[in-house]
């Protein structure tokens, strides 16, 4: 049988995200001396995105460019990836689970007639069984699954599997290979960008989430702020979203994103289900909050029971002393 | 058109899990219809109403399944279709599901089928597109508006939090997402009408499928819930002091800073 473990890379503006280098070591646990062949698909020269896989650990990379890869479709990426997938015969192939990851690789696994395991958040390798734990039930209960036989083929969820150092003295071969892409039956006409520029909610390492109890659009200012000393990304509860104080794309909870950030700061949000199902596997959660029996009490590492507009002020001062300290 | 939607029961979002043997317990706890496929349904009723045509709504499950299967004829859906599993199969997994999916809707006359994004359970995502594959039909997943003009198709879809205008025709299927409508709740006359509207129930035997065909490409190796938190430290004293306190402990003891 095949070693290599092919791992989709997934560009954004050209650039790959972070949750492909987690997969280059996602590969690597399913197969400790197997060669991680990168897959990157675009448009254009693909040579520079090839070679930071490479610096992140990948021993090869194919690259597939074609003018119908600019925009992700699944019927254009899956005949690239197919057709990948043929030439190398691989032993596995990790994705991120990414709106991307999520709408291609069960495709692909039902053109392969093969298992594929969604949203991984660790993986072990027991008596030559590739084990995969994942979240299931909002996160209220973990499942550990593993393929019965054929392809080992997952998706990783952002931020729980640490890539690897990134080092330039990483050497690997880059391949471009020509695909012949037709007959795409869904055309993308346009993208209205909503997501907030800078750090990827879903990737972010620091997450501030408002709740009702920041009162207003207005109200997320210091959240704002907060957010960008510590280098992370703003977030919000339904109930701060169906109150227009900011947009459906920043929401958390089982009907908006899962994140899992090293940190989670919840500002004025009471805690309620279906906001935990979306954040309550975060490393460390903080809780500001001016009720002491909201339910985010009962999730977080550490409360604060007080005014979030008084306490993200002195906050975010002392953040800015730390950073500048360090 | 001929307008399917695939359902699935799932516990009630409120539902404490709970564990034995490796296995959730699902005894006395209460099931709804997923989440995300009560806005298919939903869908499925405004686009019949707009241009015609018939809404049926399948699921693969067990008996207990008729009562979500009611529900979404009480909201409107025209006809129902249970294909019960329980005698026949042990386990299933996304491919299981599909490979029946793909028998029942081998011989149909198909020109929109809706399902939600994700089901809130297992939360795989993979039935819907796995299945528009295997039926050659495009799909798009996690939409957020649905316009259809003939056999052309506008589709707006959520991209974690972007919006992406895709341009397609039927046949199709689509997944759906928050913010593609509000569902209907059933009101007592449909409640009353439901009852009387076609309920076909089929297992794999009238499929012409056996279980070897059928063999799950995954398993379950263990269940598990996620560890206790030990509960969270309320700091006291001051705006000031709490907030200097918290910042030493996510530097010092957490190390997230």
């Amino acid at each position: 049988m095949s070693d290599k473990v092919l791992v989709l890379g997934e560009l954004r503006d050209g650039v790959l995200r972070n949750v492909t280098f987690e997969a280059i070591a996602a590969a690597k646990k399913i197969k400790e001396d197997g060669e991680i062949v990168g897959v990157i698909c675009g448009d254009g020269d693909l040579g520079e995105q090839a070679q930071e896989m490479i610096y992140f650990g990948a021993d090869r990379v194919v690259t597939v460019s074609h003018s119908d890869l600019k925009m992700y479709t699944s019927d254009g990426y899956a005949q690239a990836v197919l057709s990948v997938i043929e030439d190398e015969s691989p032993y596995g192939v990790v994705m991120g689970h990414t709106a991307v990851g999520k709408d291609l690789t069960p495709k692909v696994a039902a053109r392969l007639e093969s298992g594929l395991i969604s949203d991984a958040t660790s993986i072990e390798v027991e008596d030559d069984e590739v084990v995969f734990t994942r979240p299931i039930y909002s996160g209220k209960a973990f499942e550990k699954k593993a393929i019965e036989s054929g392809l080992v083929f997952a998706t990783i969820r952002p931020n729980n599997i640490p890539a690897l150092e990134r080092d330039e003295s990483r050497t690997g071969e880059v391949q471009s290979k020509d695909v012949d892409i037709k007959d795409l039956r869904t055309v993308i006409k346009d993208v209205i960008r909503k997501a907030s520029e800078g750090v990827d909610l879903s990737e972010a390492n620091v997450v501030i989430a408002g709740g009702r109890g920041v009162k207003s659009a207005d109200g997320f200012k210091p959240l704002y702020e907060l957010a960008e000393v510590l280098g992370g990304a703003v977030g919000a509860s339904r109930g701060a979203c169906d109150a227009d104080y900011c947009d459906y794309s920043l929401q958390i909870g089982q009907t908006g994103k899962v994140v899992t950030p090293d940190l989670y700061i919840a500002v004025g949000i009471s805690g309620a289900i279906q906001h935990l199902a979306g954040m309550s596997n975060s490393k460390v959660i903080v809780a500001i909050n001016k009720d002491p029996e909201a339910n985010i009490f009962n999730v977080a590492d550490y409360g604060i029971v007080g005014d979030l507009f008084e306490v993200l002020p002195v906050l975010i001062e002392e953040v800015k002393q730390l950073k500048v300290a360090n | 058109m001929n307008i399917y939607v695939l359902l699935k029961k799932t516990f009630d979002t409120e539902e404490k899990i709970v564990v034995s043997n490796g296995q959730i317990e699902d005894d006395g706890a209460e099931f709804i219809i997923n989440p995300y496929d009560e806005y298919a349904v939903e869908e499925a009723i405004k686009q019949r109403d707009a241009h015609g045509g018939e809404v049926t709504v399948v699921t693969v499950g067990d008996e207990d399944s008729e009562k979500q299967l009611r529900t979404a004829l009480a909201m409107g859906a025209d006809k129902a279709v249970l294909i019960n599993t329980e005698d026949d199969l042990e386990e299933g997994d996304q491919f299981t599901t599909t490979k029946i999916l793909e028998a029942f809707f081998e011989d149909k006359e198909v020109d929109l089928i809706l399902a939600g994004n994700v089901a809130i359970d297992e939360a795989s995502g993979q039935v819907g597109p796995r299945l528009a594959e295997r039926l050659g039909m495009p799909y798009v997943t996690t939409i957020t508006s649905l316009e259809i003009d003939g056999d052309t198709v506008n589709v707006e879809k959520d991209v974690e939090g972007d919006v992406e205008k895709v341009l397609t025709s039927l046949p199709l299927l689509v997944t759906c997402q928050q913010g593609l409508n509000d569902p209907r709740y059933p009101s007592l006359p449909g409640i009353m009408k439901a009852k009387k509207k076609p309920l076909e129930e089929l297992e794999i035997d009238d499929l012409d499928l056996d279980e070897d065909e059928l063999e799950p490409k995954t398993k379950t190796v263990d269940i598990f819930l996620p560890p206790e938190k030990e509960a969270g430290r309320v700091l006291e004293g001051e705006v000031e002091d709490q907030v200097k306190e918290l910042v030493s402990l996510l530097k010092n003891e957490s190390k997230v800073l």
